[in-house]
């Protein structure tokens, strides 16, 4: 007989979940993303109750620090970029369970070190054995980490404890070094004790596009071939490459951003209901509907690709990609990409669903636009309907989440003449203020073991084999991306791209 | 912004609404509920408006506040529109009546045209409540209404009444106070040793109805004999003590700050479990607005608790 606990009743949807007793330890932790996502993520939780008593963050880096150097470190990043106001008495349960280990990645002794450490934890503080480890380091790092946590016999749980790894994008850089990663994880960790975040689907929005088609009686029966012209994924930002030169060129923005966070987006857009919501039904809903996609080509037509040339933006001087400091001149890495899908299946047949991202655009937007067909008769004078335009369905992932609905109506006044108007359901400026942030969702989800909302293994590979072939085409001209100038909407080649089949960009 | 109607209707409210709205688009359309709140002519009234706007963060809603002023005057209306940075994610109508319109008919008829449209309503009192609130004429209104013992003149009499009078929709933030606690213990008990609970003290200041709630629910959920004990060392809730074979687990906050986790075999964890302040608590009621039955188990659970009169010690 399996015990239950008495004290949870599925009536009582007041009990949060906390985490059983755990630790965390994260390895690069002096990184930018530690200092601005993931320790004012762990203070957040903390602070709303949702971290088990006696939780331990343990730090790893080649730093000289003591464990209080590393609290004061945590103290700042959590002072500046906290969601949640900073509480004293939160702040001092938290801070007895910091520690700090230092050494580099290839040093024996500093992960013998960290064994005893997380072993002592679970003697002060009551871990348990069950222990999370962050990679927040580049991929490249991956091989010696993992070897050496399954060499010091961190990455081994004994009893009924576990091991997790969390790990960041990229996840490699096309599909055979993604198997690659993959094998050298797997090696040390099974699949289930791996954690691939793509914050994306972290957030509110996003998991509310599943919300908004599966609980509305509304939008399901329209979300077809038969109503929906085309669907435009599109994920712009405002900046440049700035400090991350380094790190992206050769990389690319479709590498970057189109395999992980364009195509999961593709997937709640267009997968088929799942039978539930557990992880598995979900999970293999999305395998599915990214089975069926392909690319739609020829892809000289059907991609784009350009490259941010400098001027002025928004009242700002910003340089070129090539000028950006430390940049190869030379680089034919694109910042602006855009590709064309289709999703096999009889739901979406016929329907492209376009997926563009770019940097230095004209502002930092990330949305699900689906384009409805033209009404199939339009009972009024081809004069009285000029203005109308088609009608859509906008998810607003960020900034300002919410959806955005437009549809034609008439002007007030003695003729019938019909323009299109927005309506507006907008999570509110204030209402996000409450609602976590994406690290936090996730990184509760690690320590809880609750795997629905971080891509497997499967997911990731079928990502890559759908953008390979894209990359290898744009690899064999003898041309490179189409320069666009700072502050446009990518080159022009973006735009002829739809103009083929007459439709257009969306201006978000 | 900060509009005031002195000797107003409602129908004069409603059209500045829309007025205003025109003018300056300053009032968003999203709102999820309406929250009447019900409360005299003090001082508390900004506290509790203070405590909704906060709430409004995470529950866009319109708020309308019925503040019953002196029933010996002439009757008078005045209203009052607060929106934009004066109102949190909210906007707030503060109808003060006067007189007759002191009375709790008259309020209800106050606040019906002023309700939105097909979203929930929901009742607070951050007082005193009526002794059966879903018989206030606003009560009737509302599908959640939120009632606060210990904020009464006499906290027990409230909890009685409470018990006595308990029909699905209520709700008290005695019982969401406790949420951290019965996390905490509920989560607790998901580790191993998976092994029956065969008994439990629940130890509390003598007038905490938190705390007796606390034992009502574990009487309700465990079905083992449950202890209420004093302790009059600190602040409302201090311990619970759960008997285990293998030992029990036992919660404690001796301070109304900081408590400790004890379970046999494993070191004590100590936890940052600060009283709850009435703004998280609002906005953990208009989180859920169906009705809660855990809570009317808890309530009924009280009585079959034992009450104890030797004090419990709780110290970290």
């Amino acid at each position: 007989m399996t015990w239950t606990n008495p004290l949870r009743d599925e009536r009582d949807k007041r009990l949060p979940r906390i985490a059983g007793p755990c630790g965390l330890v994260i390895f690069g932790v002096t990184g930018d993303l530690s200092r601005k996502k993931l320790m004012p993520a762990i203070y957040d939780l903390a602070n709303r109750g949702l971290l088990p008593p006696g939780f331990a963050l343990t730090g790893f880096a080649r730093r000289d620090w003591a464990s209080q150097d590393f609290g004061q470190v945590v103290y700042e990043a959590v002072k500046a970029h906290a969601r949640t106001p900073f509480r004293q008495e939160v702040w001092d349960r938290l801070a007895e369970g910091f520690r700090f280990v230092p050494g580099s990645f290839d040093d024996d002794d500093a992960f013998d070190r960290l064994e005893d450490t997380v072993r002592a934890l679970d003697a002060e503080r009551g871990t348990n054995g069950n222990h999370a480890f962050y990679l927040s380091i580049p991929p490249g790092a991956f091989p010696v980490v993992c070897k050496q946590l399954a060499r010091s016999g961190l990455a081994i749980p004994d009893g009924d404890h576990w091991r997790r790894v969390v790990i960041e994008k990229p996840f490699g850089h096309d599909l055979k070094s993604a198997i690659e990663l993959n094998g050298i994880v797997n090696d040390v960790f099974p699949e289930d004790s791996v954690f691939r975040i793509d914050h994306y689907l972290g957030k509110e929005t996003v998991q509310n596009i599943l919300a908004m088609r599966f609980a509305n009686q509304l939008f399901e029966p329209i979300w077809n071939s038969h109503y929906v012209d085309h669907v435009q994924i599109t994920m712009a930002e405002d900046i440049g490459l700035g400090g991350r030169a380094g790190y992206y060129d050769g990389i690319g923005a479709a590498r970057d951003v189109i395999q992980n966070h364009l195509l999961q987006l593709l997937a709640f857009t267009a997968m088929e209901e799942p039978t539930s919501f557990s992880s598995n039904e979900l999970r293999s809903e999305k395998i599915k509907v990214l089975n069926a996609t392909r690319l739609v080509g020829p892809l000289d037509e059907t991609t784009a690709r350009g490259q941010y040339l400098g001027g002025w933006q928004g009242g700002e001087k910003v340089p070129g990609l090539k000028e950006e400091e430390g940049f190869n001149p030379e680089s034919s890495t694109e910042t602006y990409a855009a590709i064309t899908c289709e999703v096999d299946t009889r739901r979406w047949a016929g329907v492209p669903f376009y997926l563009r991202t770019g940097k230095r655009l004209g502002r930092r937007v990330t949305e699900v636009a689906v384009i409805f067909k033209r009404a199939p008769h339009l009972p009024f004078d081809a004069t009285m309907t000029e203005e109308l335009g088609q009608n859509a369905l906008v998810v607003r992932v960020q900034p300002d989440e919410g959806i955005t609905m437009r549809f034609g109506s008439k002007v007030p006044g003695s003729q019938m003449e019909v323009r299109d108007v927005t309506m507006d359901f907008g999570y509110g400026t204030s209402f996000t203020e409450a609602s976590p942030e994406a690290y936090e969702r996730l990184i509760l989800d690690v320590l809880l073991g609750e795997p629905s909302l971080f891509p497997v293994n499967a997911e990731v590979e079928r990502s890559w084999e759908i953008l390979d072939p894209v990359i290898e085409h744009w690899a064999k001209q003898a041309e490179g991306p189409d320069p666009y100038p700072a502050g446009s909407w990518g080159p022009d080649s973006a735009n002829a791209m739809l103009a083929r089949t007459g439709r257009t960009w969306r201006r978000p | 912004m900060i509009v005031d109607l002195p000797s107003s209707t409602t129908s004069a409210v409603n059209k500045k609404i829309v007025e205003l709205r025109e003018k300056g688009g300053v009032l968003a359309l999203g709102r999820v509920l309406t929250l009447v709140i019900l409360t005299d002519d003090s001082a508390a009234l900004e506290g509790a408006i203070e405590a909704a706007n906060s709430a409004s963060r995470e529950h866009p809603c319109r708020v309308i506040v019925v503040a019953r002023g002196a029933k010996k005057a002439a009757p008078r209306l005045d209203a009052q529109i607060r929106v934009g940075g004066d109102a949190g994610a909210s906007e707030v109508i503060v109808l003060r009546g006067y007189g007759p319109l002191a009375a709790e008919e008259a309020g209800a008829g106050m606040v019906m045209p002023l309700l939105l449209p097909d979203a929930p309503v929901v009742a607070w009192w951050p007082g005193e409540a009526p002794a059966v609130p879903s018989a206030d004429p606003i009560g009737v209104l509302a599908q959640r209404r939120v009632t606060d013992a210990l904020a009464s003149k006499n906290p027990m009499k409230a909890f009685d009444q409470r018990r006595a009078n308990y029909v699905p929709g209520d709700s008290d933030l005695t019982w969401t106070r406790l949420t951290p606690w019965r996390a905490l213990l509920a989560t607790a008990l998901d580790a191993p040793p998976f092994e029956d609970v065969t008994g439990a003290t629940v130890a509390g200041e003598t007038v905490s109805p938190s705390t007796d709630l606390m034992a009502g629910w574990l009487a309700a959920r465990l079905d083992v004999k449950v202890k209420r004990s004093p302790n009059d060392g600190g602040p409302g809730l201090t311990s619970v003590r759960l008997e285990r074979a293998s030992g029990p687990v036992e919660l404690v906050r001796p301070d109304g700050k900081v408590g400790s986790l004890r379970q046999p075999g494993q070191p004590d964890r100590s936890v940052a479990l600060i009283r709850r302040e009435v703004r998280d608590c609002l906005a953990e009621e208009l989180r859920r607005l169906d009705d809660d039955e855990p809570y009317a188990e808890a309530l009924e659970g009280w009585g079959s608790v034992a009450r104890g009169r030797t004090p419990v010690k709780a110290e970290l």
